[in-house]
């Protein structure tokens, strides 16, 4: 759902290793009990999130109760529809016609489990949905006639992880390649283009996948308009990755337009930061190669921001685009939500999002011992109290 | 004032000022030149108003850049008849109650393309006995073609293209096409000259009255052109700019004005305050933003006020408050906050009047610079088709060209001026955001 926004790398500083120079407390704890103690916090803090966060997303996805109405408006609508329609209950005197429609309705509600009031179902399904048991779509159908949400989620998923892993990827390393190359060629003519180009990225993927289209499918009629392979899909394998790779070609165009400039510019500039600083002058005093003075001297203090944005990057992927998907027929999750949302499919809505959920949340942990590795100013348990 | 010397030295803070400046020029003029509730009536109103628009024509301006001439609208009254010409119009008596009533419509055509459609739109007046019309039509090489002849009611409209009779008269050329070629042949070029559309009605009463409209649509129309409701779509250029304007502004303001009160007040009173503002933060980046604004658009409402107040209240606890947060515990131990504890200054005026000033610098680029993303997400939500139901907006007209297939007809104009004008205001805001954020954080200068 990153329809509308340009990672910046200053935006997703970590929170943890802020206070990385706190004095050491005096009677240290063995370490292997701080580690421990330290694990032990952020685990039950991020699993507190990730609750709050997906209960929140139940009642909002059910509008505290009232999609229930909703839906016992269509019941009753279907099953008195479904009486009109049939022979021997026309037949039947009014009372008890209507008898057995009341104890049709009630049924109905039963299998969907609306007997219940909507605050004790609403945690059945935050439990359901805590412990990955994603139930059956209310209204959805994955392609080959499930109703798991389980198998409609992973119907769709590998055709948004195809196209958004590699377009995030591609534009993730290309930014991170190419801002390193201009801060070092710093107010060459390429360096001021990426600059004055950077306001590109304040419009949205699907923007210029509208003018991809017009491009490339309307007027020059080179690539198709949309969809994910040609239809009817081509019977070999090979045929049918050239045509799934002709498909990708416009969305992962107007992706990589609309983030490339904003997120190189962003990296170049961060880069040139931390190139000015008194450590680096240092290092070239010393006469020491550019390649080390890069490598040792840029790249690793930046290496934690480096992987906090590679990290969101590859998680944020899992989710999708939702208008780019639309925009380009793109049978992948984003589409799945949407199109859920629109049929009021809470069990595929809350699917989704706790499933990202969970996502954010695993990284977000490792995250913390990732640092631990790369930098070694941060020591894991020291920054987690509060200064 | 020290600012703007500074933002002038930036060509490009200079542009985005001259495109923002021009936009909100636009946005004051389209809402005094086309009131709130005039808009909506013209952009709800159906055939009725914008009978006499073609349907999907392109703008005017396609001729400046085309060697081939389309034709623009004609509208003929024969209320507007004189005797001078050019539309005529001279009653004969027969006798003492029939009188033949000819109306003359003379047009040059000078296009190299057909017209789209031709409508007669007849009013008449009369008690009992319905007049009695016969259209005849005269091109320029003298060619005298009968178009019908019918009875008409008090208001009926006559459609020539759709008229069976000519339509079997010209087998496979479309009628609209047939009448202005001498030679009725497929695919050929316009006959040019003076027409002549002649409307001879016979009447049977001694007041009664014929007036007759004729509408030659064009291929184009107005600055804009139009769309398949025939609405003239420079109405929703217009008002998209002052709302998407709006909608910008005010939730970049309350966004980033609300971040930075939450922030400080929780650097401030610390404690279990700022703890559970953090958390929320936390809260926060697992809900999904988009999927939230569509349930509500689906669920609840589509009113842009509605998506507005969502949008701030989803956008407050951002990854920026985290930004804001660790710039105010700076501030919070300069010397000059504890001198003004130590005469007195209470919690509140601490926050607002110390430190909160403090941030501005660091607020305003990232204000102008967030106005973008919040125009886009108008243009966004439309697209999904959850756009406000009743204004004409910048993204509406992008789903309505979506929904039409205007990509595949070949309409791009439809498409592309919206996201031009979009394209413009993101542009600006970004570039003045940029500059501002030069000057404002020395570190960046002259990166």
């Amino acid at each position: 759902m990153t329809d509308t926004s340009a990672p910046l790398p200053s935006d997703s500083m970590p929170s943890a290793p802020a206070s990385a120079g706190s004095a050491p407390a005096a009677k240290a704890p063995s370490a292997l009990a701080r580690l421990a103690r330290y694990t032990l916090t952020k685990m039950i803090t991020l699993m507190l999130t990730v609750i709050i966060g997906v209960y929140l997303t139940i009642l909002i996805a059910n509008m505290g109760g009232f999609v229930d109405r909703i839906f016992e408006g269509q019941i009753r609508e279907k099953i008195t529809l479904a009486a009109a329609a049939s022979r021997k209950m026309q037949e039947m005197p009014v009372a008890e016609r209507n008898k057995l429609i009341e104890v049709q309705i009630q049924q109905e509600r039963q299998r969907l489990g609306m007997d219940r009031p909507f605050v004790v179902r609403s945690l059945t399904f935050l439990t359901d949905a805590l412990t990955l048991n994603l139930g059956r779509a209310q209204h959805m159908s994955s392609d080959s006639g499930s109703k798991q949400v389980r198998s409609i989620i992973l119907e769709r998923l590998p055709s948004t992880l195809v196209l958004f892993a590699t377009a995030n990827l591609l534009d993730f390393f290309a930014a991170v390649f190419f801002a390193l190359m201009l801060s070092r060629k710093y107010g060459s003519l390429i360096d001021k283009a990426i600059v004055a180009l950077s306001p590109m990225s304040s419009a949205p993927g699907w923007f210029y996948g509208i003018f991809l289209i017009l491009i490339f499918a309307s007027q020059l009629k080179i690539l198709p308009f949309g969809g994910m392979v040609d239809a009817p899909p081509p019977e070999d394998t090979l045929e049918y990755a050239l045509s799934l790779l002709r498909h990708m070609i416009l969305p992962t165009l107007a992706l990589t337009t609309s983030t490339i400039f904003g997120s190189i510019y962003a990296w170049r500039t961060f880069f040139l930061i931390y190139s000015s600083e008194d450590y680096v002058e240092m290092a070239k005093a010393k006469g020491l190669s550019p390649r080390d003075i890069e490598q040792r001297y840029i790249l690793r203090p930046t290496l934690p921001n480096i992987i906090t944005n590679f990290a969101l990057t590859l998680i944020s992927a899992w989710q999708g685009a939702i208008i780019l998907e639309t925009v380009f027929n793109w049978p992948g999750l984003g589409r799945l939500f949407f199109q859920a949302i629109g049929l009021y499919d809470t069990p595929v809505i809350v699917g989704i999002t706790v499933i990202f959920a969970y996502l954010l949340a695993i990284t977000v942990f490792l995250l913390d011992f990732v640092y631990a590795l790369v930098d070694p100013r941060v020591k894991i348990g020291e920054g987690s109290r509060p200064a | 004032m020290k600012t703007l010397r500074d933002l002038s030295r930036y060509p490009s803070a200079i542009a985005g000022l001259v495109i923002v400046a021009a936009l909100v020029a636009l946005a004051i003029y389209t809402v005094i030149a086309i009131p709130y509730d005039e808009a909506i009536r013209l952009w709800r109103g159906g055939e009725n108003i914008w009978a006499e628009n073609p349907k999907n024509a392109q703008p005017v301006w396609v001729n400046w850049f085309s060697a081939v001439k389309r034709p623009e609208t004609m509208v003929f009254n024969s209320l507007d008849a004189t005797e001078s010409g050019p539309i005529t119009k001279k009653r004969e008596a027969i006798s003492a109650k029939t009188t033949d009533i000819i109306i003359s419509f003379p047009f040059d055509y000078a296009y190299d393309t057909f017209p789209q459609d031709l409508t007669i739109f007849f009013t008449s007046t009369f008690e009992k006995k319905q007049p009695y019309v016969n259209v005849t039509w005269i091109t320029p090489d003298g060619q005298e073609i009968g178009l019908g002849e019918f009875s008409i009611d008090r208001t009926y409209s006559f459609r020539i293209p759709q008229e069976n009779k000519l339509k079997r008269k010209f087998k496979d050329v479309p009628v609209e096409q047939a009448l202005f070629t001498n030679a009725p042949v497929k695919d050929t070029h316009p006959l040019q000259g003076r027409y002549e559309l002649r409307v001879q009605a016979l009447v049977f009463e001694e007041n009664a009255d014929v007036d007759a409209k004729f509408v030659l649509y064009g291929q184009v129309h107005g600055l804009a052109g139009t769309d398949h409701r025939r609405r003239d779509l420079s109405i929703s250029l217009l008002w998209g700019t002052p709302i998407a304007l709006a909608f910008g502004l005010l939730a970049a303001l309350g966004t980033t004005v609300l971040t930075m009160i939450i922030a400080a007040v929780g650097v401030w009173y610390g404690g279990w305050i700022d703890e559970l503002i953090q958390r929320f933060t936390e809260i926060n980046m697992v809900l999904p933003f988009l999927p939230i604004l569509i349930m509500v658009g689906t669920l609840y409402n589509r009113s842009i006020w509605l998506m507005l107040g969502v949008s701030i209240l989803l956008s407050i606890f951002s990854g920026s408050i985290k930004g804001y947060r660790s710039i105010f515990l700076q501030i919070k131990e300069s010397p000059y906050i504890e001198a003004a504890r130590a005469y007195g200054a209470g919690n509140l005026r601490v926050v607002f009047v110390y430190l909160i000033p403090r941030i501005i610098p660091v607020l305003i680029p990232a204000l102008v610079s967030i106005i973008p993303s919040f125009v886009f997400l108008e243009a966004s939500l439309a697209v999904l088709g959850l756009g406000d139901p009743v204004l004409p907006t910048w993204g509406k007209m992008i789903n309505d060209a979506n929904d039409n297939g205007a990509l595949f007809q070949g309409l791009y104009y439809w498409v592309i001026e919206p996201s031009a004008l979009l394209m413009l205001t993101g542009l600006a805001f970004a570039m003045l955001g940029f500059s501002l954020d030069r000057i404002f954080n020395p570190r960046l200068r002259g990166l």
